[in-house]
């Protein structure tokens, strides 16, 4: 090789890695920033249990009477002795049959599709002042008890990894998991477009006394 | 005021014909523009206030105080009531509940991060920057863990992106309910974000062929979680640290949040700190009892992620009602989860009647799009109503065509024409029509 063209061949090899510089690139591990997460480092965090056929959900196992004794402790302040609610905060019994009525009830029992997803709900998130601070026991037995207040579960059940997605939920096959939307198609019209004598107010907001004040302090105004 | 951002627009009359301004009124409405008339109250004969003409004020014949003296600024004393409102009878607490944004007093397509809506499930936790992490496993080649820092060196993108609670607009699903435009509408909020492309992250950690689905998880007490398609990840999602220039604010999920473009808000996961790749979707909580659409005949609709168009006027509106009879400007702000605002067309007259309103730059994808038109108000009782059409050809829809295929009960995804009706006086209600 002419030493003019090992010239030009080093010249373009900078011209590479000076390119390469400025380069964005897609394969794992290009930008190398962080460190590999361990097996045990993701066993701390790896908390979900999927609700069509509960993988992720742990060892473990609780029965309804030990799932009582939780409850009335851990739960029942907010959710009612029975799963009935206390103020507002939510119902988690009740409501079979609703769906289709004017006042809809939606609980664990008429609404939810999945026994597994409960068991994640309650470990990931409950109870409210303390979440994820129960152990993975008491978990299995409060869903186990919360399943029997619905009667969808019998007294004797334990709820474990092999039983929570062998529970058919009432509402299981209820759900559409595919948008349908756009499910209007109405037309731009720009005149004449709807019929005068038509256009009524059926319903208005004035007088209803539900809308909090928008200026000066916040309100705290309650139901009436 | 200048009378060329009036030449060629259409002028709405409150009867719904349009008529088109001619020279001759055109100049004699430039006048009276020029001379800060037209839109301001009547002078009175009241008593001249201590700081108008010819008096000097007091701020004027004094010194202030100096730089520094806030050294992170805020709005000014007389604007403490623009804040974000809660309904307290909504909700059991405020620690799992929502608040609204005040867009009767915001004049923009971004949110200031002080009044940007919002929502939680458990709280807003006080997250360490120095100690939170970002765990992508999974269905991954080399799973990872990410600092605050490490994040922070990913090459940066920033792009504009409303977020929108699913749930705006739902308390008026069965009847007109609340008499304000914050409570009505406010759960919307846009903001510059910038972060680093989701599709990064996940290209950097390999994504294994059998993935399909990716969850995304929370560092708050609820460890919130959601699926998502990983087509949508690699499309458009962010996970940013930064909210209009500044880092996130705590009640934005600081250090770090997802915002996935165009779907509904609660999907944006806050405090991100978990990402996991998988086969299916996970079917959490927030996926089946919530987030999901109760239909009349008992079934329900379940990932239905997309924020459709939608639009709503924010001036006039019961929090700014009208004053005098005159020349106003209508204005308002639409948008749309599938991209960008066409057009948006404005009614004065519950939509027997429409004109096309201006729309203002810059109109982005799945961000908030101003628009006005002017409006001659004579005085007599009027009905408000604005259409949004985005770039797809959907039209926003009426709530009684909503209702016609959703029924009331299923909370969620109120994309309908909010109608405002003006009185006599000026006054303005919340009014659904028939």
């Amino acid at each position: 090789m002419s030493s003019s063209v090992k010239h030009l061949a080093l010249l373009c090899a900078g011209m590479v890695i000076a390119a390469g510089t400025f380069a964005y690139g897609a394969e794992p591990g290009y930008y190398g920033y962080g460190e590999r997460a361990t097996p045990e480092q993701i066993a701390g965090w790896d908390i979900d249990a999927r609700g069509e056929d509960g993988v992720g959900l742990p060892a473990g196992r609780g029965g309804v009477i030990r799932g009582a004794e939780v409850y009335a402790e851990q739960c029942a302040a907010c959710h009612g002795t029975f799963g009935e609610g206390e103020g507002r905060f939510p119902k988690l019994v009740g409501g079979a049959g609703t769906l289709r009525d004017d006042r809809p009830e939606l609980t664990v029992g008429s609404y939810w599709p999945f026994a597994p997803t409960l068991w994640d709900y309650i470990n990931r998130a409950m109870p409210m002042a303390a979440p994820h601070t129960l152990s993975a026991d008491d978990v299995y037995a409060l869903t186990a008890y919360i399943l029997n207040l619905n009667d969808l579960v019998p007294s004797e059940f334990v709820a474990d990894r092999e039983s929570l997605p062998k529970v058919k939920m009432p509402n299981r096959d209820n759900f559409l998991w595919t948008d349908p939307r756009p499910d209007t198609a109405a037309k731009p019209c720009m005149s004449a477009c709807v019929d005068p004598a038509s256009v009524k107010i059926v319903s208005t907001a004035e007088g209803k006394n539900l809308t909090p004040r928008t200026t000066g302090p916040l309100d705290t105004m309650q139901a009436k | 005021m200048r009378p060329d951002l009036w030449r060629s627009i259409s002028l709405l009359s409150s009867t719904g014909a349009h008529t088109r301004l001619g020279r001759r009124s055109l100049l004699g409405l430039g006048a009276a523009l020029t001379g800060g008339l037209a839109l301001g109250p009547k002078q009175g004969n009241a008593e001249p206030s201590p700081a108008s003409p010819p008096a000097d004020a007091p701020w004027s014949q004094s010194i202030g105080p100096g730089v520094v003296d806030r050294p992170y600024g805020r709005p000014a004393d007389t604007e403490t009531g623009v804040i974000r409102r809660n309904v307290p009878w909504l909700t059991a607490g405020t620690e799992s509940s929502i608040s609204f944004s005040p867009l009767q007093d915001l004049h923009g397509i971004i949110t200031p991060n002080g009044l940007f809506f919002e929502r939680y499930h458990a709280g807003r936790p006080d997250v360490d920057p120095e100690q939170h992490k970002l765990m992508i496993h999974g269905l991954v080649e080399r799973p990872l863990l990410l600092s605050m820092k490490d994040i922070v060196r990913f090459p940066q993108v920033t792009r504009i992106h409303f977020i929108e609670c699913p749930a705006n607009g739902g308390m008026e699903w069965r009847a007109a309910q609340l008499n304000s435009l914050q409570f009505n509408h406010g759960m919307i909020s846009c903001a510059e974000w910038t972060g680093v492309r989701l599709s990064t992250l996940l290209e950097e950690v390999g994504i294994k062929k059998e993935a399909k689905w990716v969850m995304v998880e929370g560092a708050d007490g609820a460890h919130m979680n959601r699926s998502l398609p990983l087509d949508k990840c690699l499309d458009d999602c962010l996970v940013v640290y930064a909210q209009n220039g500044e880092a996130l604010r705590p009640e934005q999920g600081y250090p770090l949040r997802l915002v996935v473009p165009g779907w509904e808000g609660n999907v944006s996961i806050k405090w991100l700190r978990r990402i996991k790749l998988g086969d299916k979707p996970w079917h959490s909580r927030e996926e089946t009892s919530k987030y999901t659409d109760l239909m009349p005949d008992g079934t329900s609709r379940g990932f239905t992620w997309l924020i459709d168009a939608k639009s709503v006027i924010t001036f006039p509106c019961p929090e700014k009602p009208l004053s005098d009879p005159g020349l106003y400007e209508i204005r308002g702000l639409a948008w749309t989860g599938n991209g960008k605002v066409k057009r948006v067309d404005v009614s004065t007259d519950g939509g027997i009647n429409w004109q096309s309103a201006r729309l203002h730059e810059p109109v982005l994808s799945k961000a908030l799009t101003k628009f006005t038109i002017p409006w001659r108000w004579d005085g007599a009782p009027a009905l408000l109503e604005s259409r949004v059409i985005d770039e797809t050809g959907y039209v926003q829809p009426t709530i009684a065509q909503l209702r016609k295929q959703r029924g009331t009960n299923s909370v969620y995804h109120n994309n309908s024409i909010q109608t405002w009706q003006v009185k006599g006086d000026g006054s303005v209600f919340d009014v659904q029509l028939g």
